[in-house]
């Protein structure tokens, strides 16, 4: 190695205002650093995030000509990008700078211990500092990214996120699996909270999206394959019996969400008077209610479930619809009563706490009942129902009858979703919904680049939501189309093409497809499709392949500088 | 040495997307929990070559976890679940080298479990300090345990056992292309086997790097009866491994060959 080439690494411990230096010994941290074998430099800062203790790191890359630089602060999940780029302004690789977590993993959980946290923070700057020794510069492979996008589902979500897109002139194909577009609002009645038909709404959605010439819509049609990565993915359809292959740069989940389906609860399925709130809406659609004098709507049927492996979540929207509904019962018929059985009442949106009160002034009965106590419903030998419920706030027993029973069910995903899901090569998380990457900072985006999801596929959520969701997934999906390139992950594998001998076990477990056997046989990865998590690497048989900034070498370095190593 | 004087040394692997998120959350949730763990962020549990942990027990540590995101949310899909095949076959090594399997555990925390970070960096501490010191650690290690490690971390190092353990999940969970699966129990008994022999053909190997053996003195220094020894050498000479240096008498002297 030549001199140039040595590492000379430069140390910041911050204090953190209080939350470093109060318990550790900050002043002993960076003494301790400075004896460390190709350490350079070191220094204490009050603040290192700040403009100032930033500007000092990159006088220090100047003045002690530094080639590496550890910060030992807070997590790197939230300020390696900062110290990443003050590296970058001067001059230094970003992957040549490593961070040591000494607050929310030392200073923070052994406050009542600060000899103990001196020497934890002293031993992680050793291992930080013992791999960064080791960093090697990499580089972020960039990418040409096509202006077009898939937009899986043409429900209201698809829909707005299939305008916003062709809006912003980028070509858009949407893929819709029945025969007509519109999704779950096809179904609905009137729409929350300012009574709208919802076919008004529809209408002019589907007609803004049929006549918009960037948009081409496929009906009919569902993803058989998914090919390729962001910037350059290739969707195979089946189009009314017929394969067809689009191209896009980006691509968007839009499949929204099924109801779902009681049976065997509540005699849903046994009598023909107890019905779900979306088959409610049809019938009131259809004006086939008939004229009901007693309507029982029961709440939370199948969801908040309690139990292992239930569906545990509160599906959000059913307390609003069923407050909707019932004042459009109201309205048809004003002489009828209509009871909410309900465990607790949510109308959290905008609007719809006015609703409920709304309800309450229209004498809709409100009933609270225990989740370990839930009502019961009969059939009377005369075949009307009756429905039986303990209200916890009175203390007692009433019998209601009710010649329809409407029950509360929450949105579940689509049985097919879970193919979607390995094609796509995205989560689906613990309830069955796609999971996005972060449910903050990246609430759109999947983890797998390129790829977004808006509307009902990702939770239950009102119209006005996923609509809002969409245009944030149409904005995000923008971006890259827009700039026409992106830079991808650095971190990603490789393989020693002498070590491969070819035995195909990383071609099976590599979660993204990335790696494929060339014409000899040799594992070859592709950097683009590449996430990085090392699977292939921690189980190829005869170790060829290795991973860039995770390399065997740079964990274990870190590891057992821990234990005195070096 | 006493329990409460012990303050052993833990290395905790975390991957990046939920176990340091949640180490990160017991921090911003002020959790106290023990100082002995020293974290290594890693991107998925699943990057965890076994050969990692056996380095970090030959250097000295007390104890190793691995944390990794619950079953399911994995940001990498499943690479937590190749993890969990991993560390299976690792335990049966680590119980055969005398460092015993408690010293490793693979556990999960999500990003939002800041509670069960701490909670679980305590128990391991504990199950550690109540194990006691490492027979590796320390100022005078075991010689031989530390052997043992080094035979367990070259039979981890080579091709038998990291197939097996490569393709476990597709053996056992997927049907191959005759329409079967292999049953778990058949698959973790050919596991079982291929860990014992492997560990007992490395430490062969490395008992005779430096000079010829025979069988007999190999069985003693293997506690193992001759015959077993010598049906491993057989193996072991198809695989060459070792070979046949010299016969003094009528006795065969072995010697290990450069593997790879």
């Amino acid at each position: 190695m030549n001199e140039k080439d040595k590492p000379r690494i430069g140390v910041f411990v911050c204090h953190c205002g209080v939350n470093i230096g109060s318990i550790v010994n900050v002043p002993e941290v960076v003494e301790c650093a400075k004896t460390l074998p190709n350490v350079s430099y070191a220094e204490e800062n009050l603040y290192t995030c700040s403009s100032e203790g930033l500007s000092k790191i990159k006088e220090a890359i100047k003045k002690h000509q530094l080639n590496r630089i550890v910060v030992a602060s807070c997590t790197p999940r939230t300020h390696e990008p900062l110290f990443r780029s003050a590296c970058e302004e001067a001059g230094l690789n970003k992957y040549l700078f490593h961070m040591a977590n000494i607050r929310e993993q030392c200073s923070w959980v052994h406050a009542k211990e600060p000899r103990k946290a001196t020497e934890k923070a002293k031993e992680t700057v050793r291992m930080a500092v013992a791999k960064a020794a080791l960093l090697e510069p990499q580089a972020e492979p960039e990418i040409d990214v096509q202006g077009s996008a898939v937009v899986i589902g043409g429900g209201v979500s698809g829909m707005t996120a299939a305008l916003s897109l062709a809006n912003q002139q980028f070509k858009v194909y949407l893929i819709e699996k029945e025969k007509e577009l519109g999704g779950k609002l096809k179904e609905l009645y009137k729409l929350y909270p300012n009574d709208k038909p919802s076919s008004e709404i529809l209408d002019e959605y589907v007609q803004s999206v049929c006549s918009n010439p960037n948009i081409k819509v496929y009906t009919s049609s569902t993803v058989k394959q998914i090919e390729g990565f962001i910037g350059n993915f290739e969707a195979s359809i089946n189009h009314e019996g017929r394969e067809q292959k689009l191209n896009a740069g980006t691509i968007i989940v839009a499949t929204g969400a099924d109801v779902f389906k009681p049976r065997g609860m509540y005699c849903y399925g046994e009598n023909k008077n107890v019905i779900t709130q979306l088959e409610l809406e049809r019938l009131m659609k259809e004006n086939k209610l008939g004229e009901p004098k007693s309507v029982v709507m029961i709440q939370c049927v199948g969801a908040r479930e309690e139990r292992e492996g239930g569906r545990n979540y509160c599906s959000r929207i059913c307390c609003a619809v069923a407050v909707k509904n019932a004042l459009q019962i109201k309205e048809l018929f004003p002489g009828a009563e209509v009871s909410i059985l309900y465990r607790d009442m949510q109308t959290y949106g905008k609007e719809f706490e006015e609703q409920y009160q709304k309800a309450r002034g229209n004498f809709v009965q409100f009933i609270r009942y225990d989740f370990e106590n839930p009502p019961e419903v009969c059939t009377r030998p005369d075949g009307g129902l009756s429905v039986k419920v303990h209200d916890i706030l009175v203390n007692a027993t009433l019998e209601l009858d009710a010649d329809l029973v409407v029950l509360s069910t929450p949105l579940v995903q689509w049985e097919d979703a879970k193919e979607l899901s390995k094609l796509l090569k995205v989560p689906l998380g613990a309830e069955g919904f796609f999971l996005e990457a972060h449910v903050k900072l990246r609430p759109v985006d999947f983890a797998t680049d390129g790829i977004f999801v808006c509307g009902a596929a990702h939770s239950p959520k009102t119209i006005a939501e996923s609509i809002a969701q969409a245009y944030a997934a149409a904005s995000r999906a923008g971006i890259p189309m827009a700039l026409g390139r992106v830079r991808t992950e650095a971190i990603t594998a490789f393989v020693d093409e002498d070590l491969c001998t070819s035995c195909g076990t990383c071609v099976k477990l590599c979660p993204y497809n990335a790696i494929r056997k060339d014409d000899e046989g040799i594992a070859r990865v592709n950097d683009v499709l590449c996430k990085g998590c090392g699977v292939c690497a921690a189980s190829c048989p005869e170790k060829a392949i290795n991973m860039r900034h995770f390399s065997d070498a740079q964990v274990l370095a870190e590891a057992t500088a821990a234990l005195g190593g070096s | 040495m006493k329990v409460s004087e012990f303050e052993p040394k833990i290395i905790g692997f975390l991957c990046n997307w939920c176990s340091y998120a949640g180490a990160d959350l017991a921090g911003v949730s002020r959790l106290q929990y023990p100082s002995n763990i020293r974290v290594v962020r890693v991107m998925c549990s699943g990057r965890i070559d076994p050969v990692i942990p056996l380095e970090v027990f030959v250097k000295g540590a007390d104890g190793v976890i691995i944390l990794g995101c619950h079953p399911g949310d994995c940001h990498y899909s499943e690479g937590n679940l190749y993890e969990e095949r991993k560390i299976k076959m690792l335990k049966k090594l680590l119980a055969l080298t005398g460092v015993g399997s408690d010293r490793l555990e693979l556990e999960w925390v999500s990003a939002s479990e800041g509670q069960r970070f701490a909670q679980m960096v305590t128990e391991f501490t504990d199950q550690i300090k109540k194990l006691g010191p490492s027979p590796v650690s320390g100022k005078n290690p075991d010689l031989k345990v530390l052997e043992n490690l080094q035979a367990a971390k070259n039979a981890a190092s080579d091709f038998r056992l990291r197939v097996l353990v490569g393709r476990e999940r597709e053996l056992t969970e997927k049907n191959n292309v005759y329409e079967e699966k292999i049953p778990q129990e058949e698959f973790d008994a050919v596991l079982d086997s291929a860990v014992e022999a492997e560990f007992i053909r490395h430490k062969i190997h490395l008992l005779t790097r430096d000079r010829p053996l025979p069988v007999k003195a190999l069985a003693e220094a293997t506690e193992l009866k001759p015959a077993e020894v010598l049906k491993q050498i057989v193996a072991m000479r198809r695989r060459n491994m070792i070979t046949m240096d010299h016969v003094e008498g009528t006795t065969p002297f072995f010697k290990a060959l450069e593997v790879g």
